[in-house]
C-alpha cells in the first residue's frame, strides 16, 4: 500500500458516496415529488379543500419538496425509515424480518457459484476454441439472453415436475436439519446460480484470455514452461485483479435476479417485499427497499473497482 | 486517400466491401434474421389474420393441443396461439419503440456532448452516470411505483433506463471521431456545430450504434417481460408474453403448452437478435456488458 493507491481508493469511495446521494435524490423525486399530490390521489376528485389541506398537513406534504427530501434523508441516515402506508407497521421492522432470508439466499448462491464459475471460466480460456469452450460459452450466452423466470420455470419443470427431487416452492420458516435447508434453497439457489455462473464465467474467461494474449506469455511458452505452469504461475497472478472485478460485477446481477426468483418461488425475502410494496404503491416501503438495493449495488461496483486498483502491480511499485 | 480514387473505383470498392460483409453474415445470422422478421410481421399483421380473437374465451381450461386450438388454451379457455400473436404487439412493439427512443436520444445527446465544450460534456456525462448507479430492474420498479404502468409509461420507463448506456457508448465513439483530421478540417472550414454533429460524426458512428441498438432491444425485451411477469408491466386484459407466462403459471406442473409457448417465444426473439448481432461485421457491441 502506498500513497497513490490510498489516494485512488479514497477518491473512488468518495465518488461512490456522491453517487449514493445523487441516487437518493432520483429515488425521492420519482416516488415522492413527480407523481403529484399523494393526498389528492388518496381522497379522489370530490375531496373538499379543507379535508385535502388537513391530510396534506398530516402527511407532511404542505412543506416544499427540498425540505421534505432533507427530512426524509435525515430519517434514512438515522435508521428511521418511516411507516408503511399499507400495513401501518414501521418499515424497519418489515425489512428487518425479511433481510436475513435474502442475505442467506445470496450467501448460499455466492458460495456455490463463485468456485464453479471461476473454474469453468479459466478452463474455457485455457482451452480456447475447443469443444468444451464452445459448449460452455454457447450455454452461457443462452442463459444470459433469456429471462430469469424462464430459467426458473425450466428448473421447476425438470427437477420438481419430471424428476420430483425437490419441492417447487420454498418455505424457509421450518428449517431444522441440513437436508431441509438444502431443500428450501435448492430451487431459488439453483436458478440464481445458473444466471450468476453464466455471467461470471463469460467475464472471467475474457479476463484470462486477455492475459494469455499478452507478449510475456508468449515469452513464457518460448522458454519452455509447461502449459499448467504457464497458466497457474504466470497468467493467473496477473489476472487476479480483472477476475475479482468480474466476480464483484457478476454478484451485482444477484440484485436483479433475486427480484424475479423470490417472486416466482414465493420466497419471503426483501425483493418480494419490495415487489408487493410496488403493487400496493406503498411509497415509504418502496423508497427504503430501493435505497437498500442501490446501496448494495454501489458497494459491489465500488468493490469491483477497488479490487482492480489494489491488484494492479503497476500502481503498487511506483 | 479518397481524392486518389476516382468515383467509379470508389463505388466498386464500396460494393466489394458490402459483399465481404454479407459473406461474413453466416447461416446462423440468416436464421436469426428470419425469426426476427417473423415476429415483426406477426406483430404487424398477425391479429388481422387470426380466425378468432384472443379475448374470446369459453373453451375448456388448459386444453391440450388440438385442431381447434393449435397451441391449446389458457387458464380462461382462450386460444394460446391468438394470445401469443396479440402479445407480440406489446412485447415487440413496446420494446421497439423504447429502444428507438433510448438509442435516438442517447445518440443525439452524445453528438451534442462530443461537439460541445467541456462543460456541457461533463455535465451531461455526470448526470447520466447517476442514472446508471441504479440497477435496471430496481429503476423499473421505482418508476412503476411512482407513475403506474400504462403503455406510454412503460415505453418511457424502458427508454429512460437504457438511454444512459446508449449515450455512453455513442459518446465514446463520437469523441474518437471528433479527434480525427477531417472533423478539424470541417470546423476550420467554418461549419456549424449542427453540421459537424450530423454530417461529419453521425455517419461514422452509425454502424456500431445499430449493433448497440439490437443489443439494447434484447435487454428491453427482457426487462419488460420481467416486469409483466411480476404483474407490474402490461395490465390485463391486454397481455404481452411475460404476462402470458404469469397468467398460466398454474399449467407449469403439467408442462402445459400455455406456459411453455410464450416462454419459448421470448427466448426465440432474444436469441435471434443475438444471432444477428453476432454475425454483424466487426463484432462490435459484444462482450461490452451493457447494463
Amino acid at each position: 500500500m502506498n500513497r497513490i493507491i490510498l489516494l485512488l481508493l479514497a477518491r473512488r469511495i468518495a465518488l461512490a458516496l456522491l453517487s449514493l446521494l445523487a441516487v437518493s435524490v432520483v429515488v425521492f423525486a420519482i416516488t415522492a415529488v413527480l407523481p403529484g399530490d399523494a393526498a389528492q390521489e388518496q381522497l379522489g376528485q370530490e375531496a373538499t379543500p379543507e379535508a385535502l389541506a388537513a391530510l396534506r398537513a398530516q402527511m407532511g406534504l404542505d412543506v416544499p419538496a427540498p425540505q421534505r427530501y432533507v427530512r426524509w434523508l435525515g430519517g434514512l441516515v438515522r435508521g428511521n425509515l418511516g411507516v408503511s402506508s399499507a400495513t401501518q407497521l414501521p418499515v424497519t421492522e418489515l425489512i428487518g424480518s425479511r433481510l436475513p432470508n435474502s442475505l442467506l439466499l445470496a450467501a448460499v448462491t455466492a458460495l456455490f457459484s463463485v468456485p464453479i464459475a471461476l473454474s469453468l471460466g479459466i478452463a474455457a480460456a485455457v482451452w480456447r476454441g475447443s469443444w468444451f469452450d464452445r459448449a460452455a460459452s454457447t450455454a452461457a450466452v443462452a442463459v444470459v439472453s433469456v429471462p430469469e423466470f424462464l430459467v426458473a420455470t425450466l428448473g421447476v419443470l425438470i427437477f420438481a415436475v419430471q424428476l420430483r427431487w425437490l419441492p417447487a416452492l420454498s418455505y424457509v420458516s421450518d428449517v431444522d436439519s441440513l437436508g431441509q435447508l438444502l431443500q428450501a434453497f435448492a430451487m431459488p439457489g439453483l436458478t440464481l446460480c445458473c444466471v450468476i455462473v453464466a455471467q461470471m464465467m463469460r467475464m472471467s474467461r475474457a479476463a484470462v484470455i486477455d492475459q494469455l494474449e499478452a507478449p510475456y506469455i508468449e515469452m513464457v511458452r518460448l522458454k519452455g514452461a509447461s502449459p499448467l505452469r504457464t497458466v497457474l504461475a504466470h497468467a493467473l497472478p496477473n489476472a487476479v485483479g480483472p477476475i475479482a472485478n468480474a466476480v464483484a460485477l457478476s454478484l451485482s446481477y444477484l440484485l436483479g435476479g433475486v427480484i424475479i426468483v423470490e417472486t416466482i418461488f414465493n420466497y419471503p425475502g426483501i425483493a418480494k417485499l419490495m415487489v408487493d410494496g410496488v403493487s400496493q404503491r406503498d411509497m415509504p416501503l418502496v423508497q427504503a427497499c430501493a435505497m437498500l438495493f442501490c446501496t448494495a449495488y454501489l458497494i459491489l461496483v465500488t468493490a469491483a473497482d477497488v479490487c482492480g486498483i489494489v491488484a494492479n502491480p503497476r500502481l503498487r511499485h511506483r | 486517400m479518397a481524392s486518389i480514387l476516382t468515383s467509379a473505383s470508389f463505388a466498386r470498392s464500396m460494393r466489394s466491401a458490402w459483399r465481404i460483409r454479407l459473406a461474413h453474415f453466416g447461416a446462423s445470422g440468416w436464421v436469426g434474421l428470419a425469426i426476427v422478421a417473423f415476429w415483426a410481421l406477426a406483430a404487424m399483421f398477425g391479429p388481422a389474420l387470426l380466425s378468432r380473437s384472443g379475448a374470446a374465451g369459453g373453451g375448456a381450461v388448459f386444453a391440450p393441443i388440438s385442431a381447434a386450438h393449435w397451441l391449446g388454451t389458457d387458464y380462461l379457455g382462450r386460444d394460446i396461439l391468438a394470445r401469443v400473436i396479440e402479445g407480440a404487439r406489446y412485447t415487440v412493439g413496446v420494446a421497439f419503440l423504447a429502444t428507438l427512443l433510448a438509442s435516438g436520444v442517447g445518440t443525439v445527446l452524445a453528438l451534442l456532448a462530443a461537439a460541445s465544450n467541456r462543460w456541457i460534456d461533463g455535465g451531461l456525462s455526470r448526470t447520466l452516470d447517476t442514472l446508471t448507479a441504479i440497477p435496471s430492474k430496481m429503476f423499473a420498479l421505482i418508476m412503476v411505483a411512482g407513475f403506474g404502468s400504462s403503455i406510454p409509461m412503460l415505453v418511457m420507463t424502458a427508454a429512460i433506463i437504457y438511454m444512459p448506456g446508449a449515450y455512453r457508448f455513442a459518446r465514446a465513439l463520437a469523441v474518437n471521431v471528433n479527434a480525427l483530421d477531417y472533423v478539424t478540417v470541417a470546423r476550420t472550414r467554418g461549419e456549424g456545430k449542427l453540421y459537424v454533429m450530423l454530417r461529419e460524426i453521425l455517419p461514422n458512428i452509425a454502424g456500431p450504434m445499430l449493433a448497440d441498438l439490437g443489443l439494447r432491444f434484447v435487454y428491453i425485451v427482457l426487462l419488460l417481460a420481467a416486469l409483466s411477469f411480476l404483474g407490474l408491466g402490461v395490465q390485463p386484459p391486454a397481455a404481452d408474453w411475460g404476462s402470458l407466462v404469469r397468467e398460466n403459471i398454474g399449467a407449469l406442473a403439467d408442462a402445459g403448452a400455455s406456459v411453455i409457448v410464450p416462454s419459448a417465444a421470448i427466448a426465440s426473439l432474444t436469441i435471434a437478435v443475438n444471432l444477428v448481432i453476432d454475425n454483424l461485421p466487426g463484432g462490435v457491441a459484444r462482450e461490452r456488458g451493457v447494463r
